[in-house]
């Protein structure tokens, strides 16, 4: 341990302990990995108790089961929303942003005490929202779209929420600002850091949405103000609701690229492309949240055009690249590794045993295949018309933040829980099989929700068959299979997610010890010949072939294609308006 | 690696790996078709969400509504009057907790002006099993050109979240030849 007495920066100087760690080298501030911990327990404990009530949704959503009466089926989802849309996955995200700044910069944190008192704000508004939630009179669903009004309670504890959630970018900010003051490294940041540093900057943006429609809200629901237009509210909430998920895909886009540097070796194939792909998010991403209004009244054909396009699909193109570069490092790696047999010879010798490759791996390839086509397709001003509010849109985001963040982070854990941490993870053998449990669970929910929105089964209904109402109507059978496999999906991912969430908690409580004297071997080694295997792209002249990576570009490429003029056809069936 | 700052200080200078340069230019110019398709389908396609709207008080629509279903009525079913317009016409439906109201008997291949709106919360209009689903807000009126190309019976069901009776809340189109 070492400590530094004074920076460069003037005024108050904390002086942090640093430890050093075994395995990468990097140094760490104790206070920083005080914080990540705090942040990454608490985002477990929210994962639990909404990773529940989502079992009690999709039992209920099985018509052979039909688990819950309607009030409390309505009462848990919005819970299971709040829980796991936003709370466990912002706490992760905290947790991922100290990492990515004072840890890979081998830094102090700037001002921890900012950094406490946003977990506080974060908790106390986390347990609110649950208080208001399970009181019965908030079951309004995540989107709480006026004139339906909550308890003041949900609205008061979302602000709670996000002014937390802001004080921990601001300490990020803040951290960076330090390590560039102090010189703690050289030349321009770490693609890792780089793309949380792209989450951070969206998250301002989102967060400020947030403020500007919650607080009015909010004096609404304690009678201040009269009446919240609910265009008006829909149109901001959603630069919120959606700005969240951009958060999402930036971080999780890094964590793809920290894991495949931390296990394979792996190098962006040029920083220079990468780099414009977050930049991409930064300018295009949030106008994605027009992907909600396209079914809506009083919002011009330009306006909805522009922003549903993200700018003539710039965004999306930002990830196409990420799903291109991810894989291709990964493959140029494992060639300079010397698995250069065949097309897919560094595919096959991946550490697929490892559950932080397996689980960064399937994150990538779900969000690509389920999650971003569907939401391209969802996102098409003519095409939204066939799945608007169907269990399509829900079918769509566990493609992306399920199989894809959720998936990220849990593949994440594995690396945070021996380095961070220090424990050496409990029960190998359960921990190796978690992400395709969980991963295969999330892929059948996905495509078994979006079949039956295509089908016509609308989003947050309690009763598919229609039994009590005046019109009845009946749904193909093939809906009711779909939403069987759901549930029997869903079944699948909820042991993944009780898996992840025992050796996680196992592992924190019992796993051995690794902060002792002796270095000691970890059970999921990290890469053994560390950086100098690394893919060297750019500074030599012998450029990797990559021809793995080119198939599996082009067998997403057709699929995208394919799928993208299958919902054309779909669409010019259906009766004429204009 | 990724998680250690570039090799190469001046990084915008290294050259692109060419598969990169290949995929980005692909991936562009898809981006560019998809965009232009939107557009396109404004002129060759036969599905475009109309985008008149008018401000309405809630209370002003349902009065619209009831004195379109007195002056049309044919019948009634459950309580809920059937309304058959001549064809052309304006046509109003009402989004209310929890119900589509009137039943609307409309000819297959006429072009009707479709009125829409709430009178409460937002809901969500699903027609099915044909599968059409377009917002409905309290306040505004939208109006849709609408023909029918197919005939029966069409269940309207809601699939936006309106509280308890979300799943309670139907109605009917009924289309004839």
């Amino acid at each position: 341990m070492s400590t530094i007495d004074a920076g460069q920066i003037g005024g108050y100087v904390r002086n942090a302990i640093f430890r050093s760690c075994r395995y990468t080298g990097l140094k760490i501030d104790t206070q920083a990995q005080l914080l990540i911990k705090v942040n990454a327990v608490a985002a477990v404990i929210f994962l639990l108790i909404g990773g529940l009530m989502g079992l009690g949704v999709a039992l209920t959503r099985w018509p052979a089961v039909h688990l819950l009466p309607a009030d409390w089926f309505y009462l848990i989802l919005t819970g299971h929303g709040l829980n796991l849309l936003i709370f466990w996955i912002i706490f992760f995200e905290m947790a991922v942003l100290y990492f990515a700044s004072a840890v890979l910069l081998n830094c102090r944190m700037a001002t921890p005490r900012i950094a406490w008192l946003g977990f506080v704000l974060m908790v106390v508004g986390a347990v609110m929202a649950n208080y208001a939630v399970l009181r019965g009179d908030s079951s309004v669903m995540f989107t709480a779209y006026p004139p339906m009004m909550a308890a003041s309670w949900f609205y008061l504890a979302l602000i709670l929420f996000v002014v937390g959630a802001l004080c921990g970018v601001c300490v990020f900010f803040g951290t960076l600002v330090i390590a560039k003051a102090e010189k703690t490294y050289e030349g321009s940041l770490p693609l890792v850091t780089f793309g949380a540093l792209t989450a951070a900057i969206i998250a301002v943006f989102t967060i400020a949405s947030g403020a500007i429609i919650l607080i009015p809200t909010y004096l609404w629901s304690v009678g201040l103000i009269a009446n919240i237009d609910p265009l008006m509210y829909k149109t901001i909430f959603w630069a919120f609701g959606h700005g969240t998920q951009q958060i999402n895909i930036a971080v999780q886009v890094s964590i793809w690229y920290l894991i495949a540097a931390l296990l394979v070796g792996a190098k962006p194939l040029s920083e220079k492309v990468s780099r414009t792909a977050f930049l991409m998010y930064i300018l295009f991403l949030q106008l994605a949240a027009a992907h909600h209004l396209l079914a809506d009244p009083g919002l011009s054909e330009e306006w909805k055009i522009v922003n549903t396009s993200y700018l003539m699909y710039l965004a999306v193109m930002g990830s196409m690249i990420h799903g291109m570069t991810v894989p291709g490092a990964i493959e140029a790696a494992q060639r300079r590794n010397g698995f250069t047999k065949g097309l897919f010879g560094w595919l096959r010798k991946a550490p697929w045993g490892n559950p932080a490759f397996s689980g960064m791996f399937l994150s990538l390839v779900l969000f690509g295949f389920i999650g971003g086509i569907s939401g391209v397709i969802l996102g098409t001003e003519q095409l939204n018309v066939l799945m608007h509010n169907t269990m399509y849109v829900p079918g769509h985001f566990h493609g992306t933040v399920v199989a894809g963040t959720t998936l990220a982070f849990m593949a994440l854990t594995y690396l945070v829980l021996p380095l961070i941490f220090e424990r050496e993870i409990i029960w190998p053998k359960l921990a190796k099989w978690q992400p395709y449990l969980f991963g295969i669970g999330v892929a059948g929910i996905s495509i078994s929700m979006m079949g039956a929105g295509t089908l016509g089964v609308p989003r947050r209904y309690w009763d598919i068959t229609l039994t009590d109402a005046a019109f009845a109507f009946e749904f193909p059978a093939a809906a009711y299979l779909m939403m069987g496999l759901n549930g029997i999906f869903a079944l699948m991912a909820a042991l993944g997610g009780g898996i992840y969430i025992a050796v996680t908690v196992g592992t924190i409580l019992a796993g051995k010890r690794l902060d002792t004297k002796e270095t000691q071997p970890l059970i999921f080694p990290l890469h053994s010949a560390g950086p100098e295997a690394a893919a060297n792209y750019g500074t030599s002249d012998e450029a990797v072939k990559l021809p793995g990576t080119i198939i599996l570009v082009s067998v997403f490429f057709i699929t995208f294609v394919l799928y993208y003029f299958v919902n054309w056809k779909y669409l010019s069936d259906l009766w004429l308006f204009s | 690696m990724s998680i250690a700052p570039p090799e190469q200080r001046i990084w915008w200078r290294e050259p692109i790996h060419k598969v990169e340069l290949g995929w980005i230019v692909i991936v562009f110019f898809w981006g560019l078709f998809m965009f232009f398709f939107m557009i396109a389908w404004h002129f060759i396609g036969n599905q475009n969400l109309s985008t008149e709207t008018y401000r309405i008080q809630p209370s002003a629509y349902v009065a619209k509504v009831e004195a379109f279903a007195e002056k049309y009525q044919v019948g009634e079913e459950n309580g809920v009057p059937i309304v058959r317009p001549p064809a052309g016409e304006d046509v109003y439906l009402l989004a209310r907790k929890w119900e589509w109201w009137p039943i609307l008997e409309l000819k297959k291949g006429q072009s009707y002006r479709f009125h829409l709106s709430s009178a409460d919360w937002v809901h969500g209009f699903s027609l099915q099993p044909t599968n059409i689903n377009i917002s409905v807000h309290p306040g505004y009126e939208h109006v849709i050109n609408l023909t029918p190309t197919e005939s029966g019976e069409f269940g309207i069901i809601c699939n936006e979240y309106c509280g308890i009776g979300h799943h309670l809340m139907t109605g009917r189109i009924r289309v004839i030849d």
